[in-house]
This record gives structure tokens, C-alpha cells and sequence, in this order.
């Protein structure tokens, strides 16, 4: 496999039978145990840390290349939560390292027991190519800090980035255990024949069943960040201009609306609609100007494929007459304007599909009862958000929705919570990460229960009889004196 | 509902169930409560029948009903209404300050309408245990009990109906057209005991509908036996944790022994005494053993033994009674690797034993093969001990006896590898049921107006000090120090 510093996949060779190889020798190196230790892993953690440091421009610059990522979400949303996570994961490290001691009972006595959490041994990371950056290295980290081997797929729509992770990354991490593969469908395929302890996939629906397929096969854990619809219901008891502000920079600022947890569709009364629409088309103005195809602060959409398929949802013939602010499209630069619509019909594919663009439908009912049950007729979404001051409110959408996560009155930052479990629900996925929720994910937490060779129980050995059957009910029950008779040897032979 | 379960039918039971979960029934601590005492007084008032059910299927000894399936089935129920307000209660967790002020926590909420498929060898605990599970997390369920063990799959749909409520509790009786037409449904989560084979049917089910799974598989747990042991402790112990566990047809029950060459001896004699202490000089005859459970797994068994390179290596043991479906506790030494006893889940009274020159060397060898349900370890060397629990990968281990983990509420018990996914009892059986969803709660102040475009370098070094807590440059900034001029609000 030369020197494993990058497996270029593109074009011929990558197939299943170098993908055996690739995987068989990072099970060698899992095998000889080098991963297991706490200072490698920390060398891991500090190397990538020491790499978003040293190459924050090189990033910054494939991010814009991919995406034409503003610098400012290149920082916000990537850089500083891809560190974040290094650092994070090497402060709490060793504490999550540490077996966790758990009561045992009288049954057992005397014993002590505990949970081990071991890595599950050589991992696959698909990641995606809206933050491309992140959502690699994020899973990465996670798989390194539990002491796994990995291979990396990073998506193919965002090459430079992907380039990035090939040509640099091997530089600053052990390459015995750390593989980065380029590619698309052909070498994601032949990773995905292979036998891996654990996948873990970010993208879309479709293909993440692709994916849980291929690893029925072999029994393969998954872990599956997908997408969804994400609703936000706004109700009329709130700050309106804070409210605007907030949904807007969770939308169009978060890779202008290409991004899982974005807003997907506004809920809202009919009564409260106008002011509403109001808000956001002057904070609109105010972030992008007048011509907003020309600001610097949103990202163009990522290929010629996204691009036709977010035009064709709002020139259906349904649709195109609800647009109230936006629609502006520039294909050459793949650039299009935020867009505001209202009361578009729900059964148009725009109130169907995840967007993932610049388009923001907003619906209207005559009770926020009527929102949440909206909500509650689709798919479970990524996050679901509400904004309001009423406090019922706010507890019956807690109660009553479901959604992988939510956020009150803003939009998207629960993802910089490392105390916070990042994942979906049903459609939007399965698992879970951030923080220690990373090193879980990537580990079995074996159980291991240990007892000397005193506490001898004749009562539990055949021939069974009436009389060892009472000593063990007791001891079932919880009765210290059966305990006694147990351990005393009662009955006696 | 035997005939006549088809996919028309199971789509019906699941709306019926996503209907009566919709309506918030489940949700509700009381609710919850209700369903598990009354399934501990089911416990209660049914022993004799579940025990007589069991000894049905299985002649299962009535102190292993007792011990291996009630008791823990109680127990089950007994924990999860002491811990369910503990549970169910949101988990408050820290915030940042790039959010202050916030507050966040961790909502564990059902996952909806769940599928529980049992297995027949423990088929009222394995069918209980996860039910349990299923309903203290507030899901709606529908339990389909293994065909195999008819006496108990029966009195499970006879009685549930009885104790549980029934617009949210199904019992599905069937075989592979009733699970195969339950398995098209769109369930929030299913949960599988069995069989690696079917596991993986039971996940490309699940792949249509990205339903996530629990997999309570198997595997050739292994039991290695040092020199330095009470020896008289550790026959007991692998003997009742083997034969005395419904015959060795046991998930996690030892399914072959590795001991080093000069031990061999000492460990086989230690066993043939102990055999013979607890079931007689004719174990056929005795009534501590459970039977085979049909004959399908009787002549595989048999097969087992028959073949050639194996037959020679029975040192004790190998009785069979085809017409009560009995084979006696028998004992192999130094079988050949590529034996199919050596290859294959025994799942029955057999116990190879391979010996070596070195102890630690067989943790390489176990652990290149498919990672077992458990693993155990009989030593006083705590060297030993520490290497062994460090290398060697498993569902769960036990040093120095065999299956009690399965009992300890607050270890999670599942596989790993081929030996499954997932994990329950005591809170694991809560949070298998549940999603943990997150949630972050702010209110309209604490505004930053830095990270709204249009973006300037000047918000960006604001937004940098706030989050690397660096507040040098933050500060220059605030008081316009040169070369951090502009304003800060766009």
C-alpha cells in the first residue's frame, strides 16, 4: 500500500481488493495494540490541533474554493468547533478512558464489577460535503480518542477540501493507523464491502440506507447523521427583530441554507405572518444589501446539480407565485439569493424534499397547536425550533415534538454544546456524537463482572431441592440471612 | 392470531399502536407504573404456570425457571419501578459562554412503536426482560414470542392480554410469514434475541425504514482455566454455569474450555467428579438437566459428536436419548480447530477443551476469532487477570464463574462484533428504548451582535476572543486600540 500517505482514488485502482488490503493493515496495527495507550491518542488529538493551527488559511482557502464559504463560518462553524473538539476531548480524555465502577448484589457477593470501554477496532468515517472540514475531522476525533483505527472517505463534492485531508493530514497523525481514501461512488463502494467494527456515516437518507445495508452484512454498528425538514415555529409572544436575526444567520449564514440543521420552513399564525415576513426581509437587507447575489457573506450553492434542483422547487408552476422576497439566481457563479415564500401548498416537492438551499417557505395555520401538529405529520427532523417567550408553549413543543434535537429561541447552536448528544431520530438517523457522546459512539462498553473463589453458594449447585430453592429465593429477595445460610453452606450435603 | 397474519395484518396492529402512542398514553409515569406491576403480579400469580410452561419446552429444571427466568424477570420489573422517576427525569447539562445565557438539558423521550423478538431458550425471560424495557421508556410494543418454545409463547398470549394494557401491548404469535410480515412494518425500533443469521435479516429489515436495532446475538464464549485456582470452586462453577443453564443452550452459557497442557488433566478429572456429583452416574436419567429442545437441534448436536476426527476426542460423556431428546454432559479434549464443534456456537451440553502450552498465548488466538457474548477467566493472578480483561474483546467477561453478569442490573449486557449491538437491563433497557434528545433553551437577551453579516475581520477577532476565551484582542477592539478601528455593530 506504499507509503499509505494517500490513496488517491480517483480514476482506476481503488477496488475491493485493495480495499481488503487497506483494511487488513490497519487491523495489523489495531492488533499490535497502538492504539490503545493514552499518550497515543493524545499525540493523534494534539497533531490535529496542531494542524487546524498551523493551516487555518490552507483550510479556510479549500472551504472558499468548495463552497465559496464566507471566512467567518469558515472559522465559526468549522475551525473553531473542529478545535474545540480536540481540545475538549484531550481535557476529558483520560476521565473517559477510566473503567466506571457499579454496585453489585447480594447475589454476587462478593464481587465488584464495572464497565470498560474498549474501541471497537478499525472504523469507516463518510463524511459530507457541506462542512467539509468538520464533519471529517469531527468523527475522526471521536474514533481516535476511543483508540480505534479509521479510515476516512471525505466527500468527493468538495474536492479541495478532501484534497486537503489527503495531502495534509498524514503529516500530522500516525499513518499506520489513520487512512485517508478520495473518491466517490466506486471506492466508497468497495470500502463499504469491507468488514468494519463500526461506520460512521454523515449525508443523506438515501444513502445512508446504502450504507446500513452494506453493513448488515456484518453485523456493523452504525452511526447515521442525516437530514430532515427542520421546522421553525414562531409564535407571536416574542422579539421579533431578535427573532428575525437569529433564523436568518441559522439559514443563510450556515452555508446559505446547505446545512442539516438550518431552518428548513417557518410555522407560523396567520395573524402574526406579516410582521414576521417584515422582519426578516429588513434583516435580510441588512446582512446581504440590496443585491445580495453580489455579497461576500453567503456561499454559493456547492454544484450545477444542487443548483437545478433547488431552481426547479420554486419555478413549479405552485410555487413560483409565492415567492415574497428573493428568487434572484446567478448560474454562472452558482449563486442564488435568499429567498422568502409564502403559503407555498403542501404537497409541492418544496414543502416535501429537504431543501438545503437559500429558500425559506413559511407556512401559516390559525393556532401554534395546529404548527405543532404539522410538525408532528412529517418525518422526525434533525432539530426542530421554536421561538417564543410563553413558557406553555415552550413545554408542550418540548413534549410533543420530536426531533433528534431542539433549540429555544435560536437556531443551531446546540451543535457547539459538547455536553449535548448531536444526532437524529427515525429519518434523521441513528446515534449520536459531540463531546464524550464521540468517544461513546466509537466504543463497547464492556462489562466485566470479577469474584475471587471465596462466596461459594452450595445452594446454587445441583441436585436441586425444595430446601436450596427457599435459600435461594431468600437470596433473591434480598435476605441477608439467606445470604448467610448460602455462604454458611446450608444445606449441607 | 396464528393463520391468516399477513402484511395487511401487521400494518393494521402497528397504526393501531402509532395511534393509541400519538394520543400520549404511554407517556405518563403513572401509565408506566400500571403496566409493570401489573406485569410483576403476572410474574407472581402465574409462577407455577410459567414454570410448568418452561418444563413444557424445555424441561427446564423448576430452580432454573425459578432462578434463570422469574426471579429475573421480577427483578427486572421490581428496578425499573424503584429507578423510572430517576430515568425518565431530563438530564441538566453545562453551557458555554458562547450561548449565555442558556440552559440545556438531555429529554429522554420514547421512540414510538417497537418490535421485541424473543428466542426459546429463555423464552419468558428473554421475551419479558426487553418488554420491560420497552415500556418503561413509555413505547407502545408488539412482542413476537419464539415459536420454538410453544408452551410459553401460548401462555405469554394468553395472560399478557390480562395484566397489560392492550391498546398498547401486542403479543404476535408466529413463526417466519408472521415475523417476516411484522419485520415490512415501519417500527422505531427493534429489538432482536437470537441468532446471527436472522440478525442480519433482521437488519436489512430494519435498513428500509432506518430503523435502529438491538441485536442480542451469540457466539463461542470461552472459558480459560489457569493452574492457580481453587479447582474444586471452579468445576462447580463452569459445570452449573453450562449444563446448569438449560443445558448449555445458553447465550452466554461457556462453550469451550482452554486450559494449558499439564493442567488438562487436573481440570477434566475436577469435572468428570463434579458431573457426576450433581447428576448422577447416569445423567440421561437425571432431573437436573433440561432437554434438547426439538430434534432439529438434537441431530445437529448429534452431528456434532459424530464427526470423525471429533468422536475419538470424548473423554466423558456422550449418551444420547434421541426419543426424550436428551444427550448427557459430555466432555472433549484436544478436538481439532477445524471441527465443526470448534467452528460453530455449540448451544448445547458438549464442552470441548483445547489445551496449550501458554495461557496468555490463547487470548491472540480468541481474539481472532468473531468476538463472543462473554468470555471468562478462572485464576488468582491478577496479572493475569489485568491482561486478560485488557486484550481480550467480548460482550461482557466474568473472572472466576460463569453467566452471573447477566444478573448484575447495573452492567450492560450485550454483544459485540458478531455477538450483537446494543445492550439493556436496569437503565440500559431504558436508554435502548429511548432517544435522547437535546435540547438548548435561550431567551432574547444576550444578544452578539458579532456574528450577524455583513462580517467584518474586526467581528471575526471579537468572535475568535470569545471562543478561544483569548480576550486580549476582544478587549483592544472594544476600545478601538489601532489597527481594531471599526464599530462593532455592522
Amino acid at each position: 500500500m506504499g507509503s499509505g500517505r494517500e490513496e488517491r482514488g480517483t480514476g482506476a485502482g481503488f477496488d475491493g481488493a485493495m480495499a481488503a488490503e487497506l483494511v487488513a493493515g490497519l487491523r495489523r496495527s489495531f492488533a499490535s495494540g497502538r492504539t490503545r495507550g493514552h499518550e497515543w491518542r493524545a499525540a493523534q488529538l494534539k497533531g490535529i490541533a496542531r494542524m487546524i493551527d498551523e493551516k487555518e488559511s490552507a483550510i479556510m482557502a479549500a472551504l472558499h474554493e468548495d463552497l465559496a464559504k464566507p471566512q467567518m463560518e469558515s472559522y465559526l462553524h468549522e475551525i473553531s468547533l473542529a478545535k474545540a473538539a480536540c481540545t475538549f476531548a484531550l481535557k476529558e480524555m483520560k476521565r473517559w478512558m477510566k473503567p466506571e465502577k457499579v454496585p453489585t448484589s447480594l447475589t454476587t457477593f462478593p464481587s465488584s464489577a464495572e464497565i470498560i470501554s474498549e474501541p471497537l477496532g478499525v472504523v469507516l468515517v463518510i463524511s459530507a460535503w457541506n462542512y467539509p472540514f468538520l464533519l471529517s475531522i469531527e468523527p475522526v476525533i471521536g474514533a481516535l480518542v476511543a483508540g480505534n483505527a479509521v479510515v476516512l472517505k471525505p466527500s468527493e463534492v468538495a474536492p479541495a477540501t478532501s484534497c486537503f485531508f489527503a495531502k495534509v493530514l498524514p503529516e500530522y497523525i500516525d499513518n499506520s493507523c489513520v487512512k485517508i481514501v478520495e473518491g466517490s461512488i466506486p471506492e466508497t463502494t468497495a470500502l463499504l464491502e469491507q468488514k468494519w467494527d463500526k461506520i460512521f456515516y454523515t449525508g443523506n437518507g438515501k444513502v445512508g440506507r446504502i450504507v446500513m445495508a452494506a453493513a448488515a452484512k456484518h453485523l456493523t454498528p452504525v452511526a447515521l447523521e442525516l437530514g430532515g425538514k427542520c421546522p421553525v415555529l414562531v409564535d407571536s409572544s416574542v422579539d421579533v427583530k431578535v427573532a428575525a436575526r437569529r433564523i436568518a444567520v441559522g439559514k443563510w449564514g450556515c452555508n446559505n441554507g446547505q446545512a442539516c440543521i438550518a431552518p428548513d420552513y417557518i410555522l407560523t399564525t396567520k395573524s402574526f405572518a406579516p410582521t414576521l415576513v417584515d422582519a426578516m426581509k429588513r434583516t435580510l437587507e441588512k446582512f446581504y444589501g440590496k443585491d445580495p447575489l453580489e455579497s461576500a457573506d453567503l456561499s454559493r450553492i456547492v454544484n450545477s446539480d444542487h443548483f437545478k434542483r433547488l431552481t426547479g422547487l420554486i419555478d413549479d408552476e405552485n410555487v413560483s407565485g409565492t415567492i415574497v422576497h428573493g428568487g434572484q439566481r446567478d448560474e454562472q457563479h452558482l449563486k442564488i439569493a435568499p429567498t422568502l415564500l409564502l403559503d407555498v401548498p403542501h404537497d409541492s416537492s418544496l414543502m416535501n424534499e429537504e431543501i438545503f438551499g437559500p429558500f425559506l417557505p413559511i407556512v401559516t395555520f390559525d393556532k401554534v397547536e395546529d404548527c405543532i401538529d404539522f410538525i408532528n405529520s412529517k418525518s422526525k427532523p434533525l432539530a426542530a425550533y421554536l421561538f417564543t417567550k410563553d413558557r406553555k408553549i415552550e413545554d408542550q413543543f418540548v413534549k410533543s415534538v420530536s426531533a433528534g434535537g431542539m433549540l429555544i429561541n435560536d437556531v443551531a447552536l446546540h451543535l457547539a454544546n459538547p455536553h449535548l448528544p448531536f444526532g437524529g431520530v427515525g429519518e434523521s438517523g441513528i446515534g449520536a456524537y459531540h463531546g464524550k457522546f464521540s468517544f461513546d459512539v466509537f466504543s463497547h462498553k464492556k462489562a466485566v463482572l470479577s469474584r475471587g473463589f471465596g462466596g461459594e453458594a452450595p445452594a446454587r449447585y445441583p441436585p436441586y431441592t425444595p430446601q436450596k430453592q427457599t435459600i435461594l429465593r431468600g437470596l433473591i429477595n434480598g435476605s441477608i440471612i439467606a445470604l448467610l445460610l448460602a455462604i454458611l453452606g446450608f444445606p449441607r450435603d | 392470531m396464528g393463520k391468516g397474519f399477513d402484511g395487511a395484518r401487521a400494518a393494521e396492529v402497528v397504526a393501531e399502536l402509532r395511534e393509541t402512542f400519538r394520543s400520549g398514553r404511554t407517556r405518563s409515569l403513572r401509565w408506566r407504573a400500571a403496566q409493570l406491576k401489573a406485569l410483576a403480579r403476572m410474574i407472581d400469580e402465574n409462577e407455577a404456570d410459567i414454570a410448568a410452561a418452561l418444563y413444557h419446552d424445555l424441561a427446564k429444571p423448576p430452580t432454573e425457571s425459578l432462578l434463570h427466568e422469574i426471579s429475573l424477570a421480577k427483578e427486572a420489573c421490581l428496578f425499573a419501578l424503584k429507578k423510572l422517576k430517576r430515568w425518565m427525569k431530563p438530564q441538566k447539562v453545562p453551557t458555554s459562554i458562547t450561548t449565555f445565557p442558556s440552559s440545556a438539558k438531555i429529554v429522554p423521550e420514547p421512540f414510538g412503536v417497537v418490535l421485541v423478538i424473543s428466542a426459546w431458550n429463555f423464552p419468558f425471560l428473554l421475551s419479558m426482560d426487553p418488554v420491560i424495557g420497552a415500556i418503561a421508556a413509555g413505547n407502545t410494543v408488539v412482542l413476537k414470542p419464539s415459536e420454538v418454545a410453544t408452551a410459553t409463547s401460548s401462555f405469554i398470549a394468553k395472560n399478557l392480554p390480562h395484566y397489560l394494557d392492550n391498546s398498547c401491548i401486542r403479543v404476535v404469535e408466529g413463526s417466519i410469514p408472521e415475523a417476516s410480515a411484522l419485520l415490512e412494518q415501519k417500527w422505531d425500533k427493534i429489538f432482536y434475541t437470537g441468532s446471527a443469521r436472522v440478525g442480519r435479516i433482521v437488519m436489512a429489515a430494519a435498513v428500509k425504514h432506518l430503523t435502529p436495532l438491538v441485536l442480542e446475538l451469540g457466539g463461542k464464549c470461552p472459558v480459560l482455566v489457569d493452574s492457580n485456582v481453587d479447582i474444586k470452586v471452579v468445576a462447580k462453577r463452569i459445570v452449573v454455569g453450562k449444563w446448569g443453564c438449560n443445558s448449555g443452550q445458553a447465550c452466554i452459557a461457556p462453550d469451550y474450555i482452554i486450559t494449558t497442557k499439564a493442567f488438562a488433566p487436573k481440570l477434566v478429572d475436577a469435572l468428570k467428579i463434579t458431573l457426576e456429583k450433581f447428576y448422577g452416574k447416569d445423567p440421561l436419567g437425571s432431573k437436573d438437566l433440561s432437554r434438547i429442545v426439538n430434534s432439529s437441534h438434537f441431530t445437529r448436536l448429534k452431528n456434532l459428536l459424530d464427526e470423525e476426527k471429533v468422536s475419538g476426542t470424548i473423554v466423558l460423556g456422550g449418551q444420547e436419548d434421541e426419543k426424550h431428546l436428551k444427550i448427557a454432559p459430555t466432555l472433549l479434549l484436544d478436538v481439532p480447530s477445524d471441527a465443526s464443534i470448534m467452528k460453530e456456537e455449540i448451544f448445547g451440553p458438549l464442552m470441548p477443551i483445547i489445551t496449550v502450552d501458554d495461557l496468555e498465548h490463547s487470548f491472540d488466538v480468541i481474539n481472532s476469532k468473531p468476538k463472543p457474548l462473554a468470555a471468562y477467566l478462572f485464576t488468582k493472578d491478577h496479572k493475569l487477570e489485568k491482561k486478560f480483561v485488557k486484550t481480550v474483546s467480548a460482550g461482557g467477561m466474568l473472572i472466576n464463574d460463569a453467566i452471573l453478569q447477566f444478573t448484575n442490573l447495573h452492567l450492560p449486557f450485550g454483544g459485540v462484533g458478531e455477538s450483537g449491538m446494543g445492550s439493556y437491563h436496569g437503565r440500559f433497557s431504558f436508554d435502548a428504548f429511548s432517544h435522547k434528545k437535546a435540547v438548548l433553551s435561550r431567551g432574547f437577551s444576550g444578544e452578539i451582535p458579532m456574528r450577524y453579516p455583513p462580517y467584518t475581520p474586526l467581528k471575526q477577532k471579537v468572535l475568535r476572543g470569545l471562543i478561544t476565551g483569548n480576550v486580549l484582542p476582544l478587549l483592544l477592539a472594544l476600545v478601538g486600540w489601532p489597527g481594531h478601528r471599526k464599530s462593532l455593530v455592522a
